[in-house]
């Protein structure tokens, strides 16, 4: 019931003119971004958050989740109508949206796809309403063995669940734990891997990095691919829209499991792409006619759709309560949260209530205000694509460069975004996952100073993280995870062994 | 098509054709990129073993934590070279054709340009020359569609920044003449 009032508490912090205007204005920002090729959620975000840097933090994360939200609708318009996954997450929904858009069905598509996307976050919404302020007031016992071994965790899961080569995501991980270390050093105050340059005392900032490996390096990829575009116009009547939401029941079990699938692969970390993908297939497999699927059923369009925005909007639980992000996306809006001074973590629950009450209320707000948007704007947004990519991509620059002049005044960091949009373009290409780097970049400090001040508790004694069953469990967790690859291997041939 | 299926074309004038040579392998640039990375991790252990990486009084010392860090990134970059290394007789791969590679560097040279551009002349004056610039020269567009649109984009985004958010951005003589 508590968590019921404090919602309310939070939805009476958004009704003001001006946070309802920034959230429309978030919104259509971010539809447009992700409709526009070769910009997404994380571009998006990242690019856009230079607007919010001299606002109050409430507006500022409203906003920007807006984007966020706007980001997760436009991606499927793509995707159905021109057959471009916008991000990895809308590919599944190609597989069914698409073929309906050719049979002449595309807003019955759309519908499907904006409805179910909006079921997926809805649910995904209600658990963070009732279940993150528990786990951040159980958080709230934490010391810094706990916090390292949570760290440890989300490092360790990215390692043993992500699907590229191990040595790859530990390349980028490491590389961004140091990129994270250059500059002054928090405990002691001293200097390191500076090298004597008075720009790099600040640090590599977070956000300079993420625009150049997001912005810059999408840019460079997207000039690579042909450009030349073909798809279908549509246009979503309201008969269309209550035939879709009248079927929509049919489908409740569907509608349910990604939506569980979502909210599960948000939360742990890593796991947002896989959870529209086995929405779909799970949704194929125990469906009575697995054929028809990829023929263009509307069941292949609910599955993926809610899945993806369930894990989409899950992964800004463990943000909120415990400052781990569980996306790219998620880590972007963490870094803004240090930008406009708020230390995330569960202290945000108590310390900052108005904030995290807002954004929770926004998520509700957000979601309604963006389905009935992009119902009714979508040959709007579809005629984007017809501005020619040359057009785009300078201007998208053009963002990226003062988004990152921004953050420090400094025309360094320009600098600096250019090699990380090189940076980025290389490891794209070569399979190194950048979703590891973002993280480890944002987390790094903070993970290394739990880690020290652990050490400096128990002098140096690595027993530390097995001092209790809390901590115990969840460092052991997290080396399970870190090895699962071998481990379920090895339970494989086990198994294989007493069966043969 | 149905009475909703109006066809959306949208034409590419420099489409690259599929024929087009190789640059590189994708084994040479993965081979070189992870030697560079290879190359960083032991700098950057070589920075905080200078550092120091012991245990002082009040515990691990400034270096210890990234020393540790670069160790595991030089690890995985050996395990990375060897395995890419030992993978001898498989067909290489091309990194980026040609034409792709001449599509890339048509957007990274200018975008390297457009920063001291920016010291020079001010963002706002450089972000109208790479809009108008990139649009006649790469996209074919016509000129005064190409300088209609870098002027007014750069016209909206000093509104944004300059006038209604307070954000300052690098400026130039034009700017100073209007008395920003």
């Amino acid at each position: 019931m508590e968590a019921f009032h404090l919602l309310l508490y939070g939805f009476s912090v958004l009704m003001t003119w001006k946070i309802l205007a920034l959230m429309m204005v978030g919104l259509t920002l971010g539809i447009f971004v992700g409709v526009l090729p070769g910009l997404g959620g994380p571009n998006g975000v990242a690019i856009l958050l230079p607007l919010t840097f001299t606002m109050d933090p409430t507006s500022a994360i409203v906003m920007l989740s807006c984007i966020y939200w706007g980001a997760l609708f436009g991606g499927a318009i793509t995707s159905i109508l021109f057959n471009i996954p916008g991000e990895a997450w809308s590919v599944a929904t190609t597989f069914d949206g698409y073929p309906m858009a050719q049979q002449g069905r595309a807003a019955e598509a759309l519908t499907a796809a904006f409805t179910s996307s909006f079921i997926g976050s809805l649910v995904a919404v209600l658990l963070i309403t009732f279940l993150a302020p528990s786990i951040a007031s159980f958080a709230l016992k934490f010391g810094p063995p706990e916090f390292f071994a949570v760290y440890l965790l989300t490092f360790c899961s990215f390692v043993g669940l992500g699907r590229e080569a191990k040595h790859k995501t530990i390349i980028s991980m490491a590389f961004g734990l140091l990129l994270a270390g250059i500059g002054m050093d928090t405990v002691s105050g001293q200097l390191r891997m500076t090298f004597g340059s008075n720009e790099l005392l600040r640090g590599v900032n977070f956000l300079v990095a993420v625009i150049g490996l997001f912005g810059i390096s999408e840019i460079l990829l997207t000039m690579e691919e042909r450009l030349a575009l073909r798809g279908h116009a549509a246009k979503i009547s309201l008969r269309v829209v209550l035939k879709v939401w009248r079927e929509m029941p049919r489908y409740w079990v569907t509608l349910l499991r990604s939506s569980f699938i979502g909210c599960w692969l948000g939360i742990t970390p890593g796991g947002a792409i896989a959870a529209s993908f086995m929405g779909y297939n799970l949704a194929k497999r125990l469906s009575k006619d697995p054929e028809s699927f990829g023929t263009g059923r509307i069941e292949g369009v609910f599955a993926p759709e809610t899945a993806a925005h369930a894990s989409g909007t899950a992964a800004l639980l463990p943000m909120l309560a415990l400052g781990i992000p569980g996306s790219g996306t998620a880590a972007i809006l963490l870094g803004g949260l240090m930008v406009w001074g708020l230390n995330p973590g569960p202290l945000l629950f108590v310390e900052h209530k108005e904030f995290v009450w807002g954004l929770i209320a926004s998520m509700y707000l957000g979601n309604v205000v963006g389905l009935i948007l992009v119902l009714t704007t979508v040959p709007l947004f579809a005629s984007v694509l017809r501005v020619p990519f040359a057009a785009i991509a300078p201007m998208i620059v053009v963002s990226c460069a003062i988004g990152a002049f921004a953050i420090q005044n400094a025309m360094f960091d320009v600098w600096l975004m250019l090699a990380f949009g090189v940076v980025g373009y290389v490891f794209k290409k070569i399979g190194i996952p950048l979703a590891p780097l973002t993280l480890a970049m944002v987390l790094g400090s903070r993970a290394e100073d739990s880690f020290r001040l652990s050490m400096i508790g128990s002098a140096g004694d690595m027993r530390v993280f097995w001092s209790n069953g809390l901590v115990g469990t969840i460092t052991t967790l997290a080396l399970v995870l870190l090895f699962w690859p071998l481990i379920s291997r090895a339970i494989g041939a086990v198994r294989r062994r007493f069966l043969a | 098509m149905s009475a909703q299926g109006v066809e959306v074309v949208v034409g590419d004038p420099g489409d690259p054709p599929d024929d087009s040579p190789a640059v590189a392998s994708q084994r040479s640039v993965e081979t070189s990129a992870l030697a560079v990375i290879l190359a960083f991790s032991l700098l950057m252990a070589w920075d905080n073993w200078r550092t120091g990486i012991a245990w002082e009084s009040t515990g691990p010392a400034a270096g210890y934590f990234p020393f540790y860090v670069a160790a595991i990134l030089a690890a995985a970059c050996i395990f990375g070279l060897v395995q890419e290394l030992r993978k001898s007789g498989a067909p290489a791969r091309g990194f980026v054709s040609r034409n792709q590679f001449k599509r890339v560097l048509q957007v990274f040279v200018p975008t390297l340009l457009f920063v001291p551009v920016t010291q020079w002349l001010g963002l706002y004056v450089a972000s109208f020359l790479l809009i108008a610039g990139f649009m006649i020269v790469v996209g074919r567009i016509k000129a005064w569609k190409s300088i209609l649109t870098g002027y007014i984009f750069s016209a909206i985004m000093f509104g944004i920044f300059e006038v209604a958010f307070d954000v300052i951005m690098p400026k130039g003589p034009l700017e100073r003449l209007f008395g920003y």
